[in-house]
């Protein structure tokens, strides 16, 4: 092999920037995201294990009915019926984002782009 | 027919493609579309259109009340540099509006070239924007509302070269930079940036049973919205006794939005 | 093959780095732009293209000037152009990268991109560009690659590749009859509004491309052993005269319909464009100016004599090269947004970060060229000794 001093070292210093984040985060396990619920009692739109699995595909159809079908009315397994809005049905129970939405978001490290542009009052105060 | 055993296993094997395709269509879904309606009490219409009295708007002057209203239901953002503008509703003067009936004639009484004639989305039957959008982020919807999603829309602004009618706005920053301080509508969220927006119809009213938001808040009653496929709603009334424009005809994109000039 | 890119005289890793700064900078800029939005750029809600779709428009030309190569060699068997097709293909290559870089940046929502494959949507024009593009830039690197390879080894080329250089000649000329159809299909915009946008944009191409071709294969012929040869480049030449005068006479024809018609929405635009439009009238140098070019480097291309003089030669090159860049790269995009729907009039200046983008676009062009031309000028060099 010609160059075979340079290729190793360039195939270590590889495999050492690209292994980086395993060994760096190493023993150190964030812990488990605790979204605070403050609608203890009441019943959400499905199932709480639905929704903890699904909500995300749940949201994207909701928003595809509402929005492209024009059909905003959503019967749930239990046969309530539930008016279609991330806004204005989902955020009015869960009205503190920052303790419960973005708990695990954060934990999972994915930033939906929900908030663009739908928001909670409360949340509002920082740009509006 | 004979069909050869290659040939065979090819048309199978497509056809299972397909058929997976299908399924994974089918079951991706994690809820029936069948158990989505229309709330009660919602107004349904097939081809949802708007007549401006011109003859009563602008009676009282300087009025901005539709705008106004507009500007807040919706959180339409506000850029003081024309070049950022965003606007749903605005107005503009008929020479402006009429362009092609205008430029070249000077003897249109003054009192009609100095109407606050306001302009929107036109709706349209035939909608360029809708013709070129590369992803249906902006679509027709069966009641004749021309709709945008903004979760889909690229930004590549091909539908505001398209619309004739120059009813398109694209959010060059942050929307909400445009807000500050504003009072916020909260039943209604507000855009990102980089994508393209405009008026609505007030889709989001009309699911609630109620009239847009401009026309709610026109005091003289110049605003008139209903569903022109319907012979005995309000706007075909006015059409069938007032002599009403619509801009740029010529274009065949038959807008939804008519004027009674006088 | 490609390591002979590796290999180059101080000259060349001078100019790979002064193509490598402004790419760096070009590059902060668009950080910038994904930060803030594309209102650091000086489009509006009037003028809602600017210069990276310009310049994509004026690139898709150079992409398809490839094929006034590729034409006389495959089907009129025109065998000096055998060498130089490559670099044809090559140029072909940069100039649709650059495209659909151009797209990218222009794009408010970069990520959702693939929305467009996500959602295909048929009936809009943009859907069958990226097509059409995509499509070209791959037949353009299979042959492009594989012809040289096969000049490296001393082989005749496979079937298989000359079918796709044969594919590529139709392709072509889908590849700027798309791009027309963006403009010339939107109803409302009378300046773009014309059946013979996408004659006007190919007979721009086959001038400009080939001409852009002459240009760079005179460099080449100045810092390498390889010559193209006189011959090849004459015959080139002359096949950048007729486009050229064939571009010409089509912008007359606009003239034509637009003044005589004596419609005012039809002559607004080239009336803003040339003339000025009640008082506006920044690009009416820019547009003289390419007026003036235009038929400089006709002159010079037509007349014998002067062609044969490598300094004249290049000198018409270029005049036709700027003259296209600036008829499609700046007054047909801008021309066609002034006036608005309203008739109003809102004029377009770029900033120094769009321009700063667009300039590294170009220099990623550029180093995309240089790289291939450097191992196609290697290839051709050995073939000598």
């Amino acid at each position: 092999m010609y160059d075979s001093g340079k290729v190793i070292a360039g195939l270590v210093i590889f495999v050492a920037i690209a292994t980086f984040p395993f060994w760096f985060g190493m023993g150190k396990a964030a812990p488990m995201p605790k979204p605070e619920i403050l609608t203890k009692g009441q019943k959400c739109v499905e199932s709480k294990e639905y929704m903890r699995s699904t909500h995300m595909q749940l949201l994207n159809e909701w928003r595809d009915w509402a929005l492209r079908d024009g059909k905003r009315l959503y019967e749930n397994e239990r046969g309530e019926k539930i008016y279609i809005s991330l806004q204005n049905t989902c955020m009015k129970c869960h009205s503190n984002k920052d303790k419960f939405c973005d708990k695990c978001h954060e934990y999972a490290s994915i930033k939906p782009y929900c908030w663009d542009c739908h928001y909670v009052p409360k949340e509002s105060k920082k740009w509006n | 027919m004979e069909l050869k055993r290659r040939q065979f296993l090819k048309i199978a094997g497509a056809a299972g493609l397909l058929g997976a395709g299908a399924a994974q269509g089918l079951f991706e879904g994690t809820a029936q579309a069948s158990r989505v309606m229309h709330p009660e009490g919602a107004l349904i219409g097939k081809r949802w259109a708007m007549v401006i009295d011109m003859r009563k708007c602008g009676e009282k002057e300087g009025c901005n009340d539709c705008i106004n209203a507009c500007n807040f239901v919706h959180n339409i953002p506000h850029f003081d540099t024309p070049k950022e503008e965003i606007k749903w509703i605005w107005k503009d003067e008929y020479e402006h509006v009429f362009t092609d009936i205008s430029t070249l004639d000077p003897y249109v009484p003054e009192r009609i070239k100095e109407l606050p004639f306001l302009v929107m989305c036109n709706h349209c039957d035939n909608p360029p924007c809708v013709r070129v959008c590369p992803t249906k982020a902006t679509f027709r919807r069966p009641d004749g509302i021309v709709a945008m999603d903004y979760h889909r829309c690229i930004g590549c602004r091909f539908c505001m070269a398209a619309c004739p009618y120059g009813s398109r706005n694209f959010n060059w920053r942050d929307p909400r930079l445009g807000l500050k301080g504003r009072k916020l509508n909260y039943e209604f969220p507000t855009r990102m940036r980089g994508v393209v927006e405009k008026c609505n119809f007030c889709v989001e009213r009309l699911a609630k049973g109620k009239m847009p938001a401009c026309v709610e808040a026109c005091k003289e009653g110049a605003l008139t919205f209903g569903d022109l496929a319907d012979p005995n709603s309000e706007v075909r009334k006015l059409l069938s006794e007032n002599y009403a424009l619509r801009r740029k005809p010529q274009l065949g994109t038959k807008p939804s939005v008519f004027y009674i000039i006088a | 093959m490609i390591e002979k890119a590796l290999q180059g005289s101080s000259r060349y890793w001078t100019w790979i780095g002064f193509l490598l700064v402004i790419i760096g900078a070009g590059f902060i800029s668009y950080l910038y732009q994904l930060k803030t939005g594309l209102g650091i750029t000086g489009m509006s809600r009037d003028v809602s293209w600017g210069v990276y779709i310009a310049q994509f428009t004026y690139l898709v030309g150079v992409a398809a000037g490839a094929v006034m190569l590729v034409i006389p060699e495959l089907l009129h068997h025109y065998h000096p152009y055998r060498r130089v097709v490559v670099f044809g293909e090559f140029l072909a290559i940069a100039a649709v990268t650059m495209c659909l870089l151009f797209i990218v940046v222009d794009i408010g929502q970069p990520a959702r991109l693939f929305n467009v494959l996500l959602h295909p949507t048929p009936n809009s024009i943009l859907f069958w560009d990226m097509i059409v593009l995509n499509g070209y830039l791959l037949i353009n690197i299979i042959v492009g690659y594989n012809t040289l390879l096969c000049d490296k080894k001393g082989i005749p080329v496979p079937k298989w590749v000359k079918f796709f250089a044969y594919v590529s000649i139709p392709w072509a000329f889908s590849i700027h009859t798309v791009t027309a159809f963006l403009y010339c299909g939107l109803p409302g915009r009378h300046a773009w509004l014309t059946a013979i946008m996408a004659p006007r944009f190919l007979a721009s191409a086959f001038a400009s491309g080939p001409a852009l071709l002459i240009v760079l294969l005179l460099i080449v012929r100045k810092v390498s052993k390889y010559d193209p040869g006189d011959k090849v480049l004459q015959t080139i030449a002359k096949t950048v005269c007729y486009a050229m005068i064939a571009n010409i006479f089509f912008v007359l024809l606009e003239f034509f319909t637009s003044f005589y018609s004596n419609i005012p929405g039809h002559m607004h635009g080239l009336e803003y464009l040339f003339f000025g439009l009640h008082g506006h009238d920044q690009l009416v140098p820019w547009m003289r100016t390419a007026g003036v070019l235009g038929f400089l480097g006709v002159f010079i291309l037509l007349v014998p004599p002067l062609r044969r003089q490598v300094g004249l030669l290049a000198l018409a090159c270029v005049a036709i090269v700027v003259s296209c860049w600036i008829d499609k790269g700046t007054g047909l995009v801008i021309g066609g947004f002034v006036p608005n729907p309203f008739e109003r009039i809102t004029e377009y200046h770029p900033t120094i970060p769009e321009i700063s983008i667009a300039l590294a676009i170009w220099a990623i062009g550029f180093l995309i060229l240089t790289v291939l031309y450097k191992v196609a000028i290697s290839v051709r060099e050995q073939e000598l000794s």
